[in-house]
């Protein structure tokens, strides 16, 4: 099976090479992404038959690299994130087959190489590898993103996000060098053997924090995520459902299981506070945006700082011995990684749709899409009812289980977590409220109401590719959300792998249960008392009211309606995005997001307009990004004056730094 | 034997809780029409309002999509659903193992999102406004009330409301500060979630101070209707919820006993009357705040939950 998956991936490997040809023929977009979209259901397949059946023992990878055992392995954990890969991919591909046409060659090379690069570091088992994978992948979706450079907003955000892959890259590599040892053996089986210790582990704690965190999104290094909005919608939707999931498997991997159960309480501290921050940050941030696939970016720094809190507090469980909450915190991420990969690639997908249709993805130039778009309306509040976490959908499932977790982390007897318990479960709430805030937002702003532009007017439904693309991880979210247990079956062995002290048996007939007479939720049985008492409502107000409506123009508190020359009424009349921001900006953005308003009134007497001026600040970019920037400039300041260097001195330079080489050789090789 | 007992108990509930929201809100008023000194509409008049609008044919706006007609059914559903898990006479309701506080708070956040989007669908100003105040509420609301479960979990073991019910009714746990500060908590969400002053206003006229009903001003005939039943079903459910968590006195216990169930039914009316006597004279000595006012008395309600949990923390160290 295990050869399967690698000629899978030679054969992506192949497409992109193939592509540029490729795309001069006509039909070539569409082996491009047919192949992708069938290399996306054989890693899903794969994915859950390993799942099932049992974990692929490791395998040379036929590299010839001098001195690199390059290995694969798929373990359960693997197989658990292959699956979510597998699922993200092929809405993606279905819904590039139907709108990615005139892709242009650049784009048709990078995408299979993206897929590829996702499945080698899931698949990976040495520390080579992975990084190898990681960097592959972090490249292709470069390319990606900066695929319409013509617009300056694209290029510079195709630069931030370079710089922060290399960043990435920079903090993997010492970290795999530091799991090696003395010996520089990065397999993964001898990491397990002897995990490190003291502040080796500390340091590769906080290398792989930053390193595969800034890829998740987690705060404070997802400053380049937001502005990935960039980039085509199904490869948005691949980065927000597949990507930053990788990145999690790669924290998951690195500090769940290849450092070892034997780590203290405190391993587990930096992960969840990171999450709880980047869960609100990000999700007040999506109240705030409006920009629509920005909103969506940031909803999902959100839900990896959620999924964060879940791995957290199984590292923390294991630590304190309690082996059945451990499984139950890292069912809880697993979960909701898979149900987030779900709702946020339909999410993607519904807004690219939108995008496409009404030519504009800003809040303020849509509305009342849902009389032209019925299909894509039915799909994206779908998942943004997931989103919400609204019960019987997949979100609340995964959320329950981890405020499950959440609630018993008092269970742990050291007083300083539990009060961090207490401000992890407020902090969880928040942000899942706050997300219902934004969903709404997003769903109300761009479907309901009247349209604020003409193109919003004139939209409609894509084809049956990209309804297909949408109505498939809709039609998933649903099942998903109603058969919680049986997936949690399937995850067993990932999460034994990440809590392996034991999992009791706890999803039996798709009912969720924690502990002995713990609490319990029973998605199906929610969902049939909804559907009966539902109907009784419906029938008994039918017996008692009469059948249909009148129509009439809006009442609209008393307002009178708009002249004949607009047939919609004057958009400005409509809640704005900025608008609708406001209440929670005021409440929260001052202090996190550093948000500001201010009125400025005409004088008495004069009949001008009074102005209303607002914005908020990303604190990130002005704490971490704005010292960088001026460090850079130094820096090249610095290397400016070697131009005016003598002669004599530029022969020195090269002269010094060959000594300089040649004797730490030479202490290297004393030693 | 013991599965029709227990639908026999969920039924006898449902009936129960039925009569109880369509007087709640009349006797409500009628409460604090008498507290100012009038004599006030009958208790039976909302309960009259509802089936007049239940004959009238809804106006809907030109522009008004499927969402504003299938709102309102799914706000009842999902509040009577809610309604349907909290226990009130009797224990071992057939429908007592779903009834988990995070699923009932899950379920409120639903009937939340229908009502704002119906209040979006027509695209008018004042809709926006309630339903981004609303959301904004409840973004604050929602961890105070996750502090209080989390408090009520420690002490219970479970989000279950039965086994928290049962351990409360036992008495084994004695009077807790953390749990008057729970309490606490828990009543300014409730005021909150129920649009009550000085959160909202239900009976203001003037759109501007409006959040709830301002989501509601293009809605007519049976779906007005709907809404308001809404409105008195959650009002009902946040009532019940904490008569049956904090005042869980003369809850009949499982199985079958009519006895029990009349003594039970009784001392639920009972309750359900004081607290809305408590909420009358609260709402009658209080003005309605400023909108930007409301996050700071939520805000004191988190703080409570937080401090509740930290007590509990330091007395369970202490013992």
């Amino acid at each position: 099976m295990l050869t399967a998956l690698l000629l899978t991936l030679a054969g992506l490997g192949l497409l992109g090479l193939c592509a540029v040809p490729l795309s001069r023929a006509r039909w070539g977009w569409m082996v491009v992404h047919g192949g992708a979209l069938v290399a996306s259901a054989l890693f899903a397949g794969l994915g859950l038959a390993v799942l099932a059946g049992g974990a692929l023992p490791a395998q040379a990878l036929p590299l010839a690299i001098p001195g690199v055992a390059a290995q694969v392995a798929v373990d359960a954990l693997s197989a658990w994130f292959l699956l979510i890969l597998g699922l993200a991919g092929a809405c993606a591909s279905l819904f590039a087959l139907a709108h990615a046409r005139h892709a242009p060659p650049r784009l048709l090379a990078a995408y299979p190489l993206f897929l590829a690069g996702m499945a080698l570091t899931l698949i990976a088992a040495d520390g080579f590898t992975l990084v190898l994978g990681f960097e592959a992948m972090s490249l292709a979706s470069w390319i990606l993103i900066a695929a319409e450079h013509e617009d300056a907003a694209h290029r510079r955000a195709a630069r931030l996000y370079l710089a922060f892959a290399l960043f990435a890259g920079a903090c993997l590599i010492p970290a795999m060098g530091l799991l090696g040892g003395a010996a520089g053996d990065v397999s993964f089986a001898a990491i397990r053997a002897a995990p490190p210790e003291g502040w080796v582990a500390a340091a590769v704690l906080g290398l792989v924090l930053a390193g595969a965190g800034s890829k998740a999104g987690l705060l404070p290094m997802m400053v380049w995520l937001p502005p990935y909005a960039a980039a085509p919608s199904h490869v948005a939707a691949l980065m927000s459902g597949a990507m930053s999931k990788v990145a999690l498997y790669v924290l998951a991997r690195v500090l769940l299981d290849l450092s070892g159960p034997a780590q203290p309480l405190w391993w587990g501290v930096p992960l969840l506070v990171l999450g709880a921050a980047s869960a609100v940050f990000g999700a007040l941030r999506a109240n705030l945006e409006s920009d629509g696939k920005t909103l969506l970016a940031c909803s999902t720094i959100e839900n990896v700082g959620l999924i964060a809190v879940g791995l957290g507090l199984a590292a923390c469980f294991r630590a304190a011995d309690l082996g059945v909450l451990a499984g139950l915190a890292a069912g809880a991420a697993l979960l909701h990684a898979l149900n987030h990969a779900l709702f946020k690639s339909l999410l993607f997908l519904g807004l690219g749709e939108v995008q496409h249709a009404a030519a504009s993805r800003h809040l303020d130039r849509l509305g009342g899409l849902i009389h032209v778009m019925p299909v894509t309306a039915a799909a994206v509040l779908v998942g943004a009812a997931a989103a919400a976490s609204l019960p019987p959908l997949s979100g609340f499932a995964s959320e329950w289980l981890l405020l499950q977790a959440l609630l018993a982390a008092w269970r742990v007897g050291d007083l300083a977590f539990q009060v961090l318990g207490v401000v992890a479960v407020a902090a969880v709430a928040l942000a899942a409220a706050l997300a219902a805030a934004a969903m709404l937002r997003m769903f109300g702003l761009i479907f309901l109401g009247r349209p604020r532009t003409p193109r919003a007017a004139g939209a409609q439904d894509g084809r049956l590719a990209a309804r297909l693309a949408l109505l498939l991880p809709a039609g998933l979210t649903v099942l998903f959300g109603l058969m919680p247990g049986p997936l949690l079956d399937l995850a067993a062995g990932a999460v034994q792998i990440l809590a392996p002290q034991g999992v009791t048996e706890r999803g039996s007939l798709a009912v969720l249960r924690v502990g002995d007479g713990g609490a319990r939720y029973w998605p199906i049985g929610v969902a049939l008392v909804l559907a009966v008492l539902g109907g009784a409502v419906w029938w008994l107000v039918r017996q008692r009211s009469p059948a249909g409506v009148a129509r009439g123009p809006a009442w609209d508190g008393g307002f009178m309606a708009p002249p004949p020359h607009l047939p919609f009424g004057d958009p400005m009349t409509q809640p704005s995005a900025t608008g609708f921001g406001q209440p929670l900006r005021r409440m929260l953005g001052g202090s996190l997001l550093a948000a500001h308003e201010s009125v400025v009134m005409p004088r008495p007497g004069d009949p001008g307009p009074a102005h209303v001026t607002s914005g908020q600040m990303d604190p990130t970019e002005t704490l971490l990004l704005a010292p960088v920037a001026r460090l850079r400039d130094a820096l090249a300041g610095w290397a400016d004056r070697l131009r005016d260097l003598s002669l004599t001195a530029c022969l020195i330079l090269p002269f010094s730094t060959l000594v300089a080489l040649l004797a730490l050789t030479a202490w290297l090789e004393a030693r | 034997m013991e599965s029709l007992a227990a639908l026999l108990t969920q039924a006898l509930h449902l009936l129960l809780v039925l009569l109880a929201a369509a007087l709640v809100e009349g006797c409500l008023r009628w409460l604090k029409a008498r507290m100012q000194g009038r004599i006030g509409a009958s208790p039976l008049q909302p309960l009259r309002d509802f089936r007049k609008l239940l004959r009238k044919r809804p106006v809907l706006a030109e522009n008004a999509s499927w969402i504003s007609r299938a709102a309102p059914y799914a706000g009842v559903t999902v509040a009577l659903a809610a309604l349907a898990l909290v226990p009130s006479f009797a224990r071992g309701m057939a429908l007592a193992p779903l009834a988990d506080l995070v699923l009932i708070a899950g379920l409120l956040a639903a009937g939340r999102m229908a009502l704002a989007l119906a209040g979006m669908d027509a695209g008018t100003a004042f809709g926006g406004l309630g339903a981004a105040r609303e959301m904004s509420f409840a973004a604050l609301a929602e961890p105070a009330l996750l502090l209080v479960v989390l408090v009520l979990a420690m002490l219970a073991g479970s989000t279950g409301l039965e086994a928290i019910g049962t351990l409360f009714q036992d008495g084994s746990l004695g009077l807790r500060v953390s749990l008057g500060m729970a309490l606490v908590a828990m009543l300014a969400v409730a005021v909150a979630e129920n649009a009550r002053i000085p959160v909202d206003n239900p009976a203001t006229h003037l759109e501007l101070t409006m959040v709830h009903e301002a989501m509601l001003l293009e809605a007519s005939g049976r779906h007005l209707a709907l809404w308001q039943a809404a409105s008195a079903l959650r009002l009902t459910l946040w009532l019940a919820l904490l008569a049956a968590i904090f005042f869980p006195f003369g809850t009949a216990p499982v199985g079958f006993a009519p006895l029990d169930w009349a003594v039970g039914a009784l001392a639920w009316l009972a309750k359900m009357g004081v607290l809305c006597l408590a909420l009358a004279v609260f709402e009658s000595a209080i003005a309605k705040m400023r909108v930007f006012r409301v996050p700071e008395f939520l805000g004191t309600a988190l703080l409570l939950g937080l401090l509740g949990a930290l007590l509990l923390f330091l007395s369970t160290r202490l013992a």
